[in-house]
């Protein structure tokens, strides 16, 4: 049973959906992001944002997959100070929804001045409304970047244990866990993270706080990185205990602090969120069986059976 | 409370809640009421989910009678605590210029859950001919409980949509795999240009050798033509018993000449007493 607690999910397709629920993957968060260009208007983030608690969400829910979401204003579009301005007017209104577990991705690209207004400002509205931050930290310059994302963190009176300080590698680990905040690891296949990397720092340092991630998107990734990081870390000795906390139960906890996310969710068949219909009149039809709380050896949808809705 | 309906909900809440939730929904529906900033109601709304939770309100036959004599056609008995407390929050929106163009905005940035229910208070609203384009709007999703927050015990589709929206909707449930049978209106609303589209998208499935649901053949019935008839026979020999039974069930309401003779030729069929229902 795994939580991958950050997939781009708008980006991939039904196939990746369909091999996450059958590797295990009960929940994923996806944490807004920007499209790989940057948007002209404000319309385009509502939209986004709309489809993040939306139609993504009933997409994941078909292939029995919990959609959580996170969202923020990310670093790259904080560049555009009159549309960051609209954007973070707007921000209120999404934060408050149910399944929204984080105010993220967030935090610096450039370390520009507006990134880190924008940075700021979102650290305030995250402890207004009482959620976790999930810390973008830069891809240049990144052991700078990090310590200073959460040195304004602390600056912002922020718990530490309520930041999730993702895309870490060997260089900065060290210093996020010291300073007591999470730190979460990208898999990607050629940059940022490798399993076999993965694998030592877990050695190296022991389960506690770390948290590992697929970060999906758009570009070459794995939406599986987490089954197969723990697939790995199972053949390299590491104990269950270990591989479940990395994999799974740390961004539970982390993430679970906003209240918005519990296992509870995808464990208890009786707790399934009744207005998504797993069973009967709504999402799985034509007596195909409910894919929530039986995990891993479950019947995939068949996509050419007409069950489902994409 | 300004709208009627909203006290009916406040009581429904009022035997379930905690006191805290009802003191927090009495004290927003207040100010909502008195006019607040569109910001507050969006807020609020939203933030109903962190006091009441989605347990259904089970209502008793009494209650579910009340709501049938406050909006007629009206069935809340699928409702639940969060989606009820959403409900009396958009009862207190002042009656004025900026009411539809308040819903709008809602809807545009909603979440499932709140868009579930928004559409399924829609009947129970002021201004309803202004909300119509929302709604069908709603019939538009792809999100069955969306889709069913509209098409499901709410009579508001049946009240204010015309034939081509209405045809659109009942269509649109069997193809998204919905029952009709909770749809309101549904006998009463049959109409020839429904029997027509129905009749080709059973065509439609038989040539793609795939199941019609024998629900589709209640909108034909009362409406059938020759064609419709021939499709009717079609089944009476070729479907699986619920299909053929939904036929006779069909063949019965329809006043075409040749259906009771089709009735007739099936003796086994006459003695089915299962109703709409039973397919659902």
């Amino acid at each position: 049973m795994y939580l991958d607690p950050h997939v781009h999910a708008v980006s991939r397709t039904t196939d990746d959906y369909q091999a996450m629920a059958a590797a295990g993957v009960v929940a994923i968060i996806e944490p807004a992001f920007w499209l790989g260009q940057p948007r002209t208007n404000v319309g385009s983030f509502q939209d986004y944002f709309s489809m993040l608690v939306g139609w993504e969400r009933f997409r994941a829910s078909q292939f029995g997959i919990r959609h959580y979401c996170a969202i923020g204003l990310n670093s790259k579009e904080a560049n555009n100070e009159a549309l960051a301005e609209e954007v973070i007017d707007l921000l209120p209104r999404y934060l408050a929804k149910e399944g929204v577990v984080a105010v993220g991705e967030i935090g610096y690209d450039d370390m520009s001045a507006l990134e880190e207004k924008y940075f700021r400002i979102q650290l305030d509205l995250a402890k207004e409304v009482d959620l976790p931050v999930m810390i973008h930290t830069p891809h240049r310059n990144k052991k700078e970047g990090t310590s200073r994302s959460m040195s304004v963190c602390e600056e912002h009176g922020l718990a530490p244990g309520t930041v999730v300080v993702d895309h870490n590698n060997e260089e900065t680990v060290k210093e996020v866990l010291d300073r007591g905040f999470w730190a979460a690891f990208t898999i990607y296949p050629h940059t940022k993270m490798g399993s076999e990397r993965m694998v030592e720092i877990v050695k190296q340092y022991g389960p506690e706080r770390i948290i590992v991630d697929s970060a999906a998107d758009w570009g070459v990734s794995d939406p599986l990185a987490v089954p197969k990081t723990a697939a790995l870390m199972k053949a390299r000795g590491l104990s269950d205990e270990a591989i479940s906390k990395v994999t799974y139960q740390n961004a539970l906890d982390a993430y679970g602090q906003s209240g918005q996310i519990r296992a509870g969710d995808w464990l208890d068949a009786a707790a399934v969120d009744p207005t998504e219909k797993f069973e009967g009149s709504g999402v799985l039809r034509g007596g195909q069986p409910p894919q929530v709380g039986k995990l891993g050896n479950t019947p995939m949808p068949d996509p050419g059976s007409d069950n489902l809705i994409v | 409370m300004t709208n009627p309906r909203a006290g009916l909900l406040r009581e429904w809440l009022a035997e379930r809640a905690v006191a805290d939730a009802l003191a927090w929904l009495d004290e927003k529906h207040g100010a909502i009421a008195d006019g607040a900033p569109d910001s507050v109601f969006f807020m609020n709304y939203s933030a109903a989910s962190r006091r009441f939770d989605r347990t259904p309100l089970a209502l008793d036959e009494s209650a579910l009678r009340a709501a049938d004599a406050a909006v007629p056609g009206w069935r809340p008995q699928a409702w639940e605590m969060m989606h009820t407390a959403r409900a009396v929050l958009l009862c207190a929106l002042p009656d004025g210029e900026a009411f539809a163009p308040t819903i709008d905005k809602l809807l545009d940035a909603a979440d499932i859950g709140e868009q579930i229910a928004a559409y399924q208070a829609l009947p129970l609203l002021t201004q309803p001919t202004r909300l119509v384009a929302r709604a069908r709007e709603g019939t538009r999703t792809n999100i069955t409980a969306v889709f069913q927050a509209i098409a499901h015990n709410n009579p508001f589709a049946r009240d204010h949509f015309e034939e081509a929206p209405w045809n659109q909707m009942v269509l649109k449930a069997l193809f998204v795999g919905v029952p009709l049978a909770p749809i309101v209106g549904l006998d009463e609303r049959a109409n020839a240009a429904l029997m027509r589209m129905l009749c080709d998208y059973a065509h439609e499935r038989w040539a793609a050798g795939r199941v019609v649901s024998p629900e589709l053949w209640r909108c034909v019935g009362p409406h059938a033509d020759d064609d419709a008839i021939r499709d009717l026979a079609r089944v009476l020999a070729q479907g699986d018993d619920d299909a053929r039974a939904a036929a006779a069930l069909a063949l019965r309401t329809s006043p075409h000449s040749r259906a009771a003779e089709l009735l007739s030729k099936h003796k086994e069929l006459a003695s089915v007493s299962r109703s709409w229902n039973d397919f659902a």
